[in-house]
């Protein structure tokens, strides 16, 4: 299989510069075990940075103290997380948008901050990535389709956002519109789903620190076919939710018409949170395949109420019929 | 003509099951040597289910070919290509039984049952067991022509099983390019089944 890289320039390492998954989940699981990262932030920083698979510009970060932000399961092989994707902008085969990024450009971009805010307007990139300090993530991904990744996020909490721009009282949801350039990508105009993508947050889901504004994977900035340059990731729903190259916020007070919602609502709920005891009306959530950890023939491990992050986010839906609002 | 002696020869059949069985072997191969890509689980059940609609299609391609071409030797390699398509529809199930299910017969039949993707899939490799298990010489001649010719056209039930399947499955990635490939091709070779029987 031809794998292409996408170096955008400055970076060309050698291959013994580069330290395996393997190697930097031991460092990180010790520095984890022995309870410093304190000093993990404070001093061995460059250990972390070391896991850069030399891909693509760095993106340097600390690990994030964010309760059950540092996921201690093993990571998914870098190659994994990289050609194995659900981008329909790209394509529907999840090795589509590996082959067929090659077009796109994520610089320079900017996100439009609209609807019902008091500080509206236009963010370029380069602003919004010094709204916070860049913080290291460690999160499982549940899709869908029954498959599972652990990946090293790189990016703030999106409430950062949220407050510095001031929504107004009235503001119940948060809607994230992606970029849906035909000349760019060449799945925009099929009829698979209503252009752009669009997803969306209740505005308490949306604040809960766990909601990560995403800028980079493995120590890197974020690769094309992951949803360059500024994504989304919520790791207690299923992976569509985490809108991926998005152009647009907008706060508003009715509830987001999501793409996959629309596409079809008995299949794809507003809410989408993982939930092992709701099924998809074509295959069971009660348990996922962990992609590049279990081999063919391991029994398929279960899957978490709330993607394991229910002692977090639990509380957000306290009282709510789950199976009716799926 | 030159090319309808070759379909009489002893070598045809060897020569057409040896070309059926290579994209099996190559599963096989890319099975051992991890070529099946991020998920192989999901890639052997997607490719053993591409082969079987394929080999469904040009089974069922043999009779109009052979009436449109006047190949009468294109029959004798009927039973070869509906055998194999039956072998790779088997596999396929098991790739779901066994990396999707893990073995578990209750929870198989319970998702068999549960959910109507599965139920359309297993239907369609249900109604291809009365063929394989009647696609010998003796068995023919037990039944008789007639009742033999009645019982197969069984995998008329199976094409349109087989694509609803794929149909629900892929309404999922609500993306059904590929599904109407092989609907327009079974589609024409039912169509010219229909115009056949009416003029015959």
């Amino acid at each position: 299989m031809l794998i292409k890289t996408f170096k955008d320039g400055f970076v060309h390492p050698v291959p013994s510069e580069i330290t395996s998954p393997q190697v930097y989940q031991n460092r990180r699981q010790w520095l984890l075990n022995a309870g410093l990262s304190g000093l993990a932030a404070a001093g061995f920083e460059a250990l972390a940075q070391t896991a850069r698979p030399g891909e693509l510009p760095p993106l340097p970060a600390k690990p994030s103290t964010v309760a059950a932000a540092m996921a201690t399961d093993t990571l998914t092989p870098y190659k994994d997380a990289t050609t194995y994707n659900n981008f329909y902008e790209f394509g529907t085969d999840k090795l589509d948008p590996v082959r067929n990024v090659r077009h796109f450009v994520v610089s320079p971009w900017s996100v439009e901050i609209e609807g019902m805010v008091k500080k509206p307007g236009r963010m370029h990139l380069e602003d919004l990535l010094k709204v916070s300090a860049m913080e290291e993530r460690i999160y499982r991904m549940r899709c869908v389709e029954g498959w599972s990744m652990v990946m090293p996020w790189v990016g703030y909490s999106l409430s950062e956002l949220i407050k510095r721009v001031e929504p107004l009282g009235s503001a119940k949801f948060v809607e994230f519109v992606t970029l849906a350039d035909p000349k760019t990508m060449p799945y925009v105009g099929s009829r698979v789903l209503s252009w752009p993508y669009v997803e969306g947050l209740r505005m308490d889901e949306a604040m809960h620190p766990l909601t990560l504004l995403t800028f980079g994977l493995y120590g890197e900035v974020l690769p094309k076919q992951n949803g360059a340059p500024v994504r989304l990731n919520v790791p207690w729903k299923y992976g569509f939710k985490n809108a991926k190259s998005i152009v647009k916020i907008r706060f508003t007070d009715k509830q987001p018409a999501t793409a996959w919602n629309k596409a079809a609502a008995n299949e794809y709920g507003f809410y989408s949170n993982v939930n092992p005891n709701v099924d998809h009306p074509r295959w069971s959530q009660a348990t996922e395949r962990r992609i590049g950890e279990d081999g063919l023939l391991t029994k398929k491990r279960k899957t978490l109420m709330f993607n394991g992050y229910e002692a977090q986010v639990g509380q957000l839906y306290a009282g709510m019929d789950l199976a009716k609002n799926f | 003509m030159r090319w309808r002696d070759a379909l009489m020869s002893a070598w045809a059949k060897p020569v057409l099951a040896l070309l059926l069985a290579l994209p099996m072997a190559w599963l096989v191969y890319a099975t051992f040597n991890n070529l099946l890509g991020p998920n192989p689980a999901e890639s052997l059940s997607r490719q053993t289910g591409d082969w079987t609609l394929r080999g469904l299609c040009l089974v069922l391609a043999i009779t109009p070919l052979r009436v449109l071409l006047q190949a009468p030797g294109l029959l004798r390699l009927r039973r070869t290509v509906g055998v194999a398509t039956f072998v790779y529809a088997c596999v396929h199930l098991l790739c779901y039984a066994w990396f999707d299910q893990g073995l578990d017969l209750t929870e198989l039949w319970r998702d068999i049952l549960k959910r109507p993707f599965i139920w359309l899939g297993f239907s369609a490799w249900v109604l291809m067991l009365p063929l394989a298990a009647t696609s010998f010489t003796s068995a023919i001649r037990w039944l008789g022509g007639r009742r033999w010719q009645a019982l197969h056209r069984l995998v008329y039930g199976a094409a349109l099983l087989s694509v609803l399947h794929f149909f629900w499955m892929r309404t999922g990635k609500n993306d059904f390019a590929e599904v109407w490939v092989y609907a327009a091709i079974l589609g024409s070779l039912m169509l010219w089944r229909v115009w056949w029987w009416r003029h015959r």
